[in-house]
């Protein structure tokens, strides 16, 4: 590993009750890559994603964007601070139009009076904006930037989903199980999505159960299990039965993968 | 063994296709249905309009001279000014996906809140006004307030303020209806709305233009009141960040409050400005009574749900429009005028009513299995 982590977490904890969601758990992205979280059910990998985007706070531990210490209390700050969440439903509003929904919560106001005192919206300079962003990552299949988004299809709308992360995220990405609910060629697609942000300079955390995804876009991978980061590994060095392995804890990674 | 064989391979003939089409993004060979389902699905305030018309084309068949009027028209314009009212509030309160039984109490409160300090109290109307606006304000607020603080669903919530501003109602009026002569001497700025304002006289002396299609329509300016208040929402709702957020909070709030709006404050917000907007309709309601009266528009919550809903506005949240309501309600008005005109009971307006209804919501149903 080179270069400082754009986000890194350390020795967080989170309990609930009795139970350990995170114990001790560490985190570290990369400047450009896209690092897949992996781990069983209930190993906490989605409790970690959550204090990284600020819908959880973690009892204990530090997390630190670009070096500096952050404590998000909201997922908004988290957006505020550059961390953009394409959560697994999407958050997408289905009746309003995809211009609509990719400025959903951040809308632009028109400049001068008919703006400030008469809060009237930039609809033009939104669509645009939106327009562009799509044909950036391929997506004006999309014929009509006016339509809702519960006239599209499953893929389109994750790529609505994907746009929006990126056409805002400064810094980070997070992209929470983005190819669970889609057919072969629309998983494809947002496969494709995936690169094409990460071409553009945004590192991305990638939470999946699916190994051949993991695998195909992944440059590391982070294995959690009991709470805790077990390895990172590199995907083109072990096999997909060797990460369920680690995983699962019928095998132990080698030290060089532990010491992360 | 034959015909087996044959069938079978045309079976899986079949499930090839099938296949390839589920995995395309392709959807050209839409229907006639599914494509009107697609019209109606960009442009729901169609069916109000049409059924409108239709009633208007009826009508005029129906009761060809009394009905095709201006003057006629006129009428039902006035007769439909409150519930169109209440109807943009209660179009703001169901396009978050809650209800609002409460519109019909909030305006008969502030309709006496504002006539008896006025009137009874001897308060200026400069003060007694406002004060009626800040207290329909407060009522919405406090429903807004209970809505999100104790996470009750508004029927309930709004079935008790209903009987909570009944009875503040009883209480501050003391069941005592102030007689026109008495408004018309102390405060005759209350009785405005009730107004008459002829459109051609206007536009004759004013401009000089000799426009007769305005002859013969008679309107109150509280029926301008109640235009200029529906643009102002629909500007709010389609041209503001506010309206986005109206939408998206009734359309799906989780999503809404994962996009970064903070939902609780859009919803204290709508049945605020809900509220507020029956103040209004009490002021529409003491012009076209002259005066006021506790018992008044005890059928006004429903009437304003049902302009509501004939209008296309979905009561699951997300999706209608201000427009569609004030069709809503001349449907309301046109139907029960039109019937009244051809000789039929009261009773029959009610069942054409009750009709609409149904017919309204079946038809939202259907549009939105759009995105099945």
């Amino acid at each position: 590993m080179s270069g400082t982590p754009v986000l890194q977490a350390r020795a967080l904890n989170k309990r609930y009750g009795r139970v350990v969601a995170l114990d001790n758990a560490d985190f570290d992205l990369m400047p450009g890559e896209i690092l897949a979280v992996i781990g069983d059910n209930g190993a906490g990998k989605s409790t970690l994603v959550k204090a990284l985007c600020g819908a959880v706070i973690p009892d204990s531990g530090t997390i630190e964007l670009n070096g500096k210490v952050v404590h998000f209390r909201s997922p908004i700050e988290a957006r505020l601070a550059g961390i953009e969440t394409v959560y697994q439903n999407l958050a997408l509003s289905p009746a309003l139009s995809i211009a609509d929904n990719m400025f959903l919560g951040r809308e632009l106001r028109k400049p001068g009076f008919v703006g400030q005192w008469l809060r009237r919206l930039d609809r033009s300079a939104m669509q645009r904006i939106a327009r562009d962003k799509l044909t950036e990552l391929g997506l004006m299949t999309i014929q009509n930037i006016n339509q809702s988004v519960e006239t599209l299809s499953g893929g389109q709308r994750q790529g609505v989903a994907v746009a929006r992360a990126a056409a805002f995220g400064s810094r980070v990405v997070i992209m929470d199980e983005p190819t669970a609910a889609l057919g072969v060629k629309e998983s494809r697609r947002v496969l494709e999505l995936m690169l094409d942000v990460k071409r553009r300079g945004l590192p991305i955390v990638l939470i999946s159960h699916n190994m051949p995804h993991v695998f195909e876009v992944a440059d590391r991978i982070h294995i959690h299990r009991l709470g805790r980061r077990l390895a990172v590994i590199d995907p083109k060095q072990y096999t997909m039965s060797d990460a369920v392995a680690f995983m699962t804890g019928a095998k132990v990674p080698p030290e060089a993968a532990l010491a992360a | 063994m034959s015909d087996d064989t044959a069938g079978s391979a045309t079976a899986e003939r079949g499930l090839q296709g099938a296949t390839e089409a589920l995995a395309s993004f392709d959807e050209s060979d839409a229907g006639v249905i599914r494509r009107v389902q697609a019209f109606l699905h960009q442009f729901p305030t169609s069916i109000p309009f049409i059924v409108l018309l239709l009633g208007v084309v009826i009508f005029s068949i129906a009761a060809p001279s009394k009905f095709f009027a201006p003057f006629n028209f006129s009428l039902v314009l006035q007769q439909v000014t409150i519930i169109a009212v209440l109807g943009v509030a209660q179009t703001l309160i169901i396009l978050t996906a809650g209800i609002d039984l409460s519109v019909g109490a909030i305006m008969i409160l502030c309709s006496v809140v504002m006539g008896r300090t006025a009137v009874v109290y001897g308060v200026p109307v400069l003060i007694a006004f406002p004060l009626g606006l800040l207290c329909g304000t407060a009522c919405g607020v406090i429903n807004g307030l209970i809505v999100t603080m104790l996470r009750l669903p508004p029927f309930i919530v709004t079935l008790g303020t209903w009987s909570i501003f009944g009875a503040l109602n009883v209480w501050y009026s003391q069941s005592e209806t102030i007689r026109q002569q008495d408004m018309e001497a102390s405060a005759p700025f209350l009785q405005w709305t009730g107004t008459i304002f002829k459109p051609y006289d206007f536009f004759s002396k004013t401009l000089g233009l000799d426009w007769m299609f305005l002859k013969g329509w008679v309107l109150t300016y509280g029926s301008l009141v109640m235009l200029i208040l529906a643009f102002i929402i629909w500007y709010v709702l389609n041209r503001t960040a506010l309206g986005r957020h109206i939408y998206a909070t009734g359309d799906d709030p989780d999503a809404a409050r994962l996009a970064g709006i903070n939902t609780n404050r859009t919803l204290i917000a709508v049945y605020g400005l809900a509220g507020f907007i029956c103040a209004i309709a009490a002021w529409v309601l003491i012009g076209r009574i002259g005066g006021v009266s506790p018992q008044a528009g005890q059928t006004a919550n429903l009437d304003s749900i049902t302009a509501v809903v004939i209008g296309g506005t979905s009561l699951f949240g997300g999706r209608g429009s201000i427009v569609g309501t004030l069709i809503g309600a001349l449907i309301v008005g046109v139907f029960r005028n039109g019937l009244a005109l051809s000789g039929l009971e009261l009773l029959w307006q009610d069942f054409a009513v009750g009709v609409l209804i149904i017919v309204a919501v079946t038809i939202d149903q259907w549009i939105r299995r759009i995105s099945a």
